[in-house]
């Protein structure tokens, strides 16, 4: 469903990873790790659309990406419900009463985005993924001060209700989830110190 | 090899190296000859007297502060259609000289224009329009500064200078439409029987081609130094990354 | 497209000073013009149109920055950026959001202001048809200035910067349309030149808006 082939994607106009080539199956997940640095998050953007890739592509059905990062876009003066409503009338899906359950967010319906907790307000930005009803989801780091039971809880609805729809989750993360997933190391594919392709080049 | 090759910095910084103090000397030569000229060797006009000599500074700054300006929209026109480093910066370099060209302009036009008209400033459709010129110089010059990855700088300028240009034509038309003015027609056009009579003409057009060569120059140099900054930040990044 | 722009409107009430504040300004302003010029009827009836029009200006000026910044900061615009809604489209709501949390409060009080001014009777009408058609130029026209700098540390005077120069002929016509009107004059061409402006701005500028606001995403 997601294919990767030779990319190399850019920081800054430096590019950091080169020759990344990967294929992920409907129904699967794939764990992207690396030590800090590495480009995990610049090739999730890459990957989402965000940023233009130097060399290469990625290919996944159109409209079928969605991007998450620790920048959840949760409104303060909008309560959970609004904010995962305007969420899902933005992509044209209804808003199913189920994910209030599957995110533990059944209590804090009617609080305001602002008064939630971290750990709260990263379980709110999760929950927008189980609403847009996109296929192929770009997550940085997304169990970020998210406490044990949570991890849990997010792990669970990504392998029994995305994965299993015949979804594709690519994650940068660096903890165990507890997904049955295969890794992606992107260490051997850092840039080399000459890599072509950065916007300096032609100055050199 | 297509003329889009000498855009290649290295190239451009080669090839501009020998050209460069050629313009400066032919600048330099055309400025004084038409400066000395204009301003020794020509009688006094029967209406304005010596005044009228300011002339040779006014409007060659006029046509460049405005042909800057066209220049720096076609190199922003080529960056954004095939991403030339060199044309960004070009467009960069160019619009201080721009600035300064405006500037001169706008002050060689109040001291004209005290004796003539008996006054240092008056909102004059075409004095206003450069006024609002120089505002729309400033706001493009700012956002270079401020902006720090020189290619997210070198494209937002970019669309800046394209919309940009569309305002400053409506706010000619604008301007025009809200007050008629005193400013005297345009001094130069092709059929030149109207406007100034031969004497004047001819130094006129050596100090505008002077004004031309020197604004060439001035760009040239400017485009280099540019070219140098990101070459050393280049490296710098390079260097960072070892 | 609604979903977003009823978001946006229900933050500027929630947040507070969304509707208030532009007008708060506004009124300051125009008070304060008397202060500076004096007391004379007849002056302050002449400098009316354009003290109305400068200031709905700078009110409409103030509340910019907010259009994209807080989207910004908190990754909405980035999410948007990958959301089926086109960011052309999302550019021309935020514009449309902030005409109606600012600009149109600004017009519908600009004839009480007017009245503080004894702006000639004539021009009442005039004013409020002008800043009607003007003041959405004036939001889209700011949009795009407030994606030029959203991803900047003090973009702020560097917006204003911007924004004001491609503020000169929408001034120019809306004040130029109330004076006209005042004095009895026909104001139908200016009110026309601007109506052509704000269409303009509307059809053109959603797209330099996003297309800016991708590179400002990179």
């Amino acid at each position: 469903m997601l294919t990767v082939q030779n990319l190399t994607c850019a920081r800054g106009g430096v590019p950091v990873l080169a020759g990344v080539s990967f294929a992920v199956n409907a129904g699967n997940a794939l764990i992207l790790r690396g030590p800090n640095g590495v480009g995990k998050t610049t090739l999730l953007r890459t990957l989402a659309g965000l940023q233009p890739a130097v060399v290469g592509d990625a290919s996944y059905p159109e409209d079928e990406g969605a991007y998450a990062s620790h920048a959840d876009g949760i409104k303060t003066a909008l309560t959970v419900t609004e904010n995962l409503k305007f969420w899902a009338e933005v992509h044209g899906a209804p808003l199913p009463e189920s994910i209030f359950e599957t995110f533990d967010l059944a209590d804090l319906r009617d609080r305001l985005g602002g008064t939630l907790s971290a750990g709260q307000k990263r379980r709110l930005g999760l929950a927008r993924l189980g609403v847009i009803g996109r296929k192929v989801l770009f997550l940085d780091e997304p169990t970020v001060s998210l406490d044990g039971f949570s991890v849990k809880l997010f792990a669970d609805w990504l392998q029994n209700t995305h994965l299993a729809a015949g979804g594709v989750a690519i994650i940068a993360t660096h903890i165990d989830l507890g997904l049955a997933a295969p890794e992606l190391d992107l260490t051997p594919f850092k840039a080399a110190e000459g890599a072509g392709g950065g916007s300096d080049e032609a100055f050199l | 090899m297509s003329m889009w090759e000498y855009a290649n910095p290295k190239l451009f910084m080669g090839w501009t190296r020998p050209v460069l103090p050629w313009t400066f000397a032919l600048a330099g030569i055309c400025l004084v000859v038409g400066l000395v000229w204009g301003f020794f060797f020509t009688p006094d006009d029967f209406r304005q007297g010596s005044t009228v000599k300011i002339i040779y500074l006014h409007v060659p700054a006029a046509l460049m502060a405005i042909n800057a300006w066209i220049m720096m929209l076609v190199a922003s026109l080529i960056w954004v259609v095939r991403r030339h480093h060199v044309s960004a910066l070009a467009a960069r370099a160019a619009a201080p000289v721009g600035v300064v060209m405006t500037l001169i302009a706008l002050f060689t036009g109040g001291i004209w224009g005290q004796p003539m008209w008996g006054t240092y400033w008056a909102w004059d459709p075409r004095l206003t329009s450069f006024l609002i010129l120089f505002l729309f110089y400033l706001g493009y010059i700012a956002l270079w500064e401020a902006i720090e990855d020189p290619d997210t700088a070198a494209d937002l300028t970019s669309v800046l200078c394209m919309v940009g240009s569309v305002f400053a034509i409506l706010s000619r038309y604008a301007v025009l439409f809200w007050n008629q003015g005193l400013h005297q027609g345009a001094s130069l056009s092709l059929d030149k029987e109207e406007n100034v009579a031969d004497v004047f003409w001819y130094p006129l057009l050596v100090c505008i081609a002077g004004f031309v060569l020197l604004f060439i120059a001035l760009v040239l140099m400017r485009t280099r130094t540019e070219i140098r900054a990101r070459r050393i930040r280049a490296l710098e990044a390079r260097a960072q990354r070892a | 497209m609604i979903a977003l722009l009823l978001r946006d409107l229900r933050l500027a009430i929630r947040a507070g000073g969304g509707f208030g504040l532009g007008l708060a300004f506004f009124l300051i302003v125009v008070v304060l013009v008397p202060f500076g010029v004096g007391p004379e009827t007849e002056l302050l009836s002449r400098i009316a149109p354009g003290i109305l029009w400068v200031a709905s200006l700078l009110a409409a000026l103030l509340s910019l920055d907010r259009i994209f910044a807080l989207d910004y900061e908190d990754g909405s615009l980035a999410l948007l950026a990958t959301s089926p809604l086109p960011l052309e489209g999302a550019a021309m709501v935020k514009a449309l959001a902030h005409w109606i949390t600012t600009g149109l409060p600004l017009t519908l009080a600009a004839p009480t202001l007017g009245f503080l001014l004894s702006l000639a009777p004539e021009a009442y009408t005039y004013l409020l048809i002008s800043l009607l058609i003007g003041t959405p130029a004036l939001s889209m026209i700011g949009t795009f200035g407030a994606a030029l700098t959203v991803g900047l540390r003090r973009g702020g005077l560097l917006l204003s910067l911007l924004v004001l120069p491609l503020y000169v002929p929408t001034l120019i016509f809306g004040a130029e349309a109330v004076r006209r009107g005042a004095d009895g004059l026909d104001p139908t061409g200016a009110l026309m030149l601007m109506a052509g402006i704000t269409a303009g701005s509307f059809a053109l500028l959603p797209f330099a808006t996003a297309a800016v606001l991708r590179i400002n995403l990179r």
